[in-house]
């Protein structure tokens, strides 16, 4: 084709990349969110079962699981600000692309302080 | 059945379309606040107690809610974050849904379940009784328990 769109705020690129991942992460925020309410609410039932449950969070499958619900948050929470920028700011459509790099940016720096101190957790004594 | 496709420029209805403006707001609103409460959960009960995820058993829960402040905070995360998760799962469901029974089906369960884990969670932290726990006075010396 001679003449292919180039893309825009939401076809295309990275405008509509992000906009599905902030789809995705909000739906696997939302369930945890879900199954979190519910294990806390253990804590109105009793000790041990609220310590039982809870138990599932420290191994170390569940612990690695938590590092892709922490970027899952990170992502959909600073994605969320590009969103209002774009929305508010006078040259946020403008600029959408090079800010979806500073969300990335600002992601990989959060994940690489989390990250390290969670494998320490999960797999220190 | 036939399916309808509604005229792209055909004007809500002033009340839906007041509804739909609020909705976008509090999405924005709610979305700052949540940033800031998520990323101070996280800190608090991940990333600086030394033992991180291991240290949370209820004697953790139960020294939190010893102060208002977290009953509130958490409270907050509840209220704003279900509210915000379950609005934006009724705009997917209302994109993607093709049948309009259904569709209308899945946005009632979606309310449904956030009024039920807003009841329940609230009534869980206003509620809250660290004495339930015979141990108790081993984390909090100075709490006093009934009977």
């Amino acid at each position: 084709m001679a003449n292919r769109p180039a893309g825009t705020l939401y076809r295309g690129k990275l405008g509509m990349w992000s906009w599905v991942l902030h789809r995705i992460t909000g739906v696997g925020i939302y369930f945890f969110l879900l199954v979190h309410i519910l294990d806390t609410a253990l804590v109105r039932v009793s000790p041990e079962a609220y310590n039982s449950v809870v138990a599932s969070y420290k191994t170390t499958i569940v612990g690695l699981a938590e590092i892709g619900l922490v970027g899952a948050i990170l992502f959909h929470g600073f994605n969320g600000i590009r969103v209002m920028l774009i929305d508010f700011w006078r040259k946020g459509a403008k600029y959408q692309n090079q800010m979806f790099w500073v969300v990335l940016v600002i992601w990989v720096i959060l994940m690489a302080g989390f990250v390290p101190r969670q494998l320490m957790h999960i797999f220190g004594a | 059945m036939a399916i309808v496709i509604e005229q792209p420029d055909a004007p809500r209805s002033r009340k839906g379309a007041q509804w739909e403006k609020r909705a976008w707001i509090f999405m924005r609103i709610s979305g700052v606040i949540l940033i800031f409460l998520i990323i101070g959960h996280l800190l608090v009960n991940l990333v600086l107690p030394e033992r991180g995820v291991k240290a949370i058993d209820f004697a953790f829960v139960a020294g939190k809610w010893a102060s208002p402040f977290w009953q509130v905070y958490d409270g907050l995360i509840l209220w704003l974050a279900l509210i915000h998760g379950t609005n934006g799962m009724r705009t997917l469901v209302n994109d993607y849904s093709e049948r309009e029974w259904l569709r209308k089906a899945l946005n009632v369960t979606l309310w449904v379940v956030a009024a039920a884990l807003i009841l329940l969670g609230t009534l869980v932290i206003t509620t809250f009784d660290p004495c339930i726990d015979p141990n108790v006075h081993n984390y909090l010396p100075d709490l006093v328990c009934k009977g």
